[in-house]
């Protein structure tokens, strides 16, 4: 005799998932803050979409919670917590996003098609959008960046190196250093450089400017690059010595390559400090209306095409700046996203 | 002997009173030399030798008074429970023990019938001469496979002719050869623990070291793993003085010639016993070793 088993093929749930029921009341307690949220909006003073958002963000922990009332007092608070989270999360996106959006239709006023290779040279600001350009502004800004750079991130590492691996005699002076130099303010930095290369040298150049820059980026990516190097494990460095290394060598061949993309994100946030200061500029490389490649001479700028721009008072002058603010945004996304392939490619190795 | 003292006063106000504190009389071992008189030519030719070392972690006296003799191309286990200092005892073979801050030593290591930690003597040159694998294995991460086993080279400098050649060797005598010989440009991190071990091994190999140090070497893999590693030490050993320190009994009865056996009675760790493996398991001189290697303590 033989029972005949009837055999169903199992079938896949996810029984930790909300049930669609719950997700149902879930998506009422939103669609419910909402409409009161409204409410309030108009029958108070809280208007505008602010209001509306100020509104529905008190609301909508409190109708989640009712939602999940019959599940326990953990899930209820859990669901507080992540409504409160989710809120907040918003709150922040609004007003990051309300720059961009702003800046990109500001910005794309003044945008044309030969905007980003044409300067100032012939055009005086007020002048028709459809002449001049931001060339000279992209040119000295890049220039003076890069020469930052290059000044800063061999120091800024050599800094962090000498206070993780080396560990010298005057590593907490170095590391105290660091963290005092990264409170100076920027015009101090730039009244700093005007007041020694400017006035040694004469004049305002491109020089003067990178090196105030130089100043503010190095406490950034000696600190960025501290940070990285102490995730480099014990292990590796042991290692590596009991392979006959001595502790250049370590460092060199075994410590920096394992945290090259960490440390080229240390330079880029030096970067991105640093790209749209405007203050010590002022001081050291003023601005020049003309492309120039000359790193002796005054030159131009985004930040202070930017603020020279608006002072004018004129109104295409100021869609100009509007321009200049949205270049220098694009121009730290687009290094942003060049180190980030960079740093990738990098790590598939 | 002052210039190897690397914290002098800790030195002085610890070593009067460590010879007072001693309490477990010493076994002198058997395989530990009694004839310290013979010349220095003759102890260049059989392996390593420690006299007398003691070693200090700021106050802490970690371990006392250490004279073993490791004879050339063969295998010695060291064995004893947690912190009973086996593991500072390798890293003192090696000169990796000076690299813990306020760390100290006294005695004497001898290796091709010179002490190591002589004044004129170069720790680069001794960790290179002196291979070590750790617990955990650790590939650099910056490397692929193949890197990986000649980053001791890149490490120190040296240039070889045949780089490939020297990759395949090392990963055959590490019995790694035949499952990696495909992929040595992917990442060492993509290997199993065990290949990972073996593959810190080849490492350690490609400088042809005379001496190999292995830290608990199996304590991360899996039995299949540690098989595989067993095996490759004992085929080292034809070619190079091995010391291992391990936790496993089995294991120590399986790949080692000589067993050392460590102890600490809440003081300094110390040598009970060091003698054939077979004679630390079947009759072993020290009541406390058969303790241990029966699994009664430790």
């Amino acid at each position: 005799m033989s029972v005949v088993i009837e055999t169903m093929p199992p079938v896949p749930t996810q029984p930790w998932r909300n049930s669609k029921a719950q997700g149902m009341r879930n998506f009422l307690a939103i669609v419910l803050a909402l409409i009161c949220g409204g409410v309030i909006n108009r029958v108070t003073g809280l208007s505008g979409f602010l209001g509306l958002f100020v509104g529905t963000a008190f609301l909508f922990p409190v109708f989640v919670a009712f939602a999940n009332i019959n599940r326990g007092a953990n899930v209820v608070v859990d669901r507080i917590a992540s409504a409160v989270i989710a809120v907040a999360f918003i709150a922040v996106t609004i007003p990051w996003l309300s720059i961009f959006i702003t800046v990109f239709r500001k910005g794309s006023e003044a945008f044309h098609s030969s905007y980003l290779t044409d300067d100032m040279r012939i055009t005086p600001s007020g002048d028709d959008l459809q002449y001049g350009g931001i060339a000279h502004a992209i040119v000295g800004t890049m220039l003076m960046v890069l020469v930052a750079t290059v000044i800063s991130v061999p120091f800024g590492i050599i800094a962090a190196i000498y206070i993780v691996e080396v560990k010298g005699r005057f590593a907490s002076l170095i590391r105290f250093l660091v963290q005092a130099m990264s409170g100076v303010p920027s015009i101090v930095a730039g009244l700093f450089v005007y007041s020694t290369v400017v006035t040694f040298f004469g004049g305002f150049s491109a020089w003067a400017g990178a090196i105030a820059l130089s100043i503010l980026m190095l406490p950034t990516v000696a600190r960025t690059s501290e940070e990285v190097l102490k995730l480099v494990s014990v292990d590796l460095r042991t290692s590596s010595s009991a392979l006959g290394a001595t502790q250049a060598r370590t460092v060199f061949t075994i410590v920096i390559p394992t945290v090259a993309s960490g440390l080229i994100t240390a330079a880029v946030l030096g970067v991105a400090r640093v790209v749209g200061e405007t203050a010590p500029l002022i001081l050291t490389s003023s601005y020049f209306v003309a492309t120039s490649r000359n790193l002796n001479e005054p030159i131009a700028s985004l930040p202070i095409y930017i603020f020279s721009s608006l002072g004018l008072g004129d109104q295409n002058a100021t869609a100009r700046a509007w321009g200049g603010a949205m270049v220098l945004l694009g121009l730290v996304f687009f290094l942003f996203l060049l180190t980030r392939l960079f740093s990738s490619r990098i790590k598939r190795k | 002997m002052e210039n190897n003292q690397i914290d002098s006063k800790v030195s002085e106000t610890i070593r009067p009173t460590i010879t007072a504190k001693v309490e477990i009389p010493l076994q002198r071992s058997k395989l530990h030399t009694e004839d310290l008189q013979v010349d220095k030519m003759v102890k260049s030719e059989s392996g390593l030798e420690t006299r007398n070392v003691h070693a200090w972690f700021d106050k802490h006296h970690a371990l006392a008074d250490i004279s073993l003799h490791f004879p050339k191309n063969t295998v010695t286990g060291l064995i004893g429970p947690s912190g009973c200092g086996k593991s500072t005892f390798l890293r003192l073979l090696n000169r990796m023990h000076e690299f813990i801050p306020r760390a100290a030593m006294a005695g004497e290591v001898l290796y091709a019938g010179n002490d190591i930690y002589d004044p004129g003597v170069n720790p680069i040159d001794i960790r290179r001469r002196i291979g070590m694998v750790f617990q955990k294995p650790n590939p650099f991460p910056a490397m692929n496979i193949g890197e990986n086993v000649v980053a001791g080279l890149k490490l120190s400098r040296v240039k070889t002719s045949n780089k490939e050649a020297l990759i395949e060797e090392c990963l055959t005598r590490a019995g790694l050869w035949k499952e990696v010989k495909d992929r040595l440009g992917s990442a060492g991190g993509s290997l199993s623990g065990g290949q990972q071990q073996r593959l810190c091994i080849a490492r350690a190999l490609a400088l042809n070291p005379e001496v190999l140090l292995l830290d608990e070497p199996c304590s991360a893999l899996d039995p299949g793993s540690t098989l595989r590693v067993e095996e490759t030490i004992v085929q080292l050993s034809a070619t190079m003085t091995i010391i291992v320190v391990t936790h496993n009994m089995q294991q120590a009865a399986r790949v080692s010639d000589y067993c050392a056996f460590f102890l600490s009675d809440g003081g300094p760790g110390q040598l009970v016993e060091a003698d054939l493996t077979t004679n630390i398991f079947s009759h072993p001189s020290d009541t406390r070793t058969a303790d241990y290697v029966q699994g009664r303590f430790g």
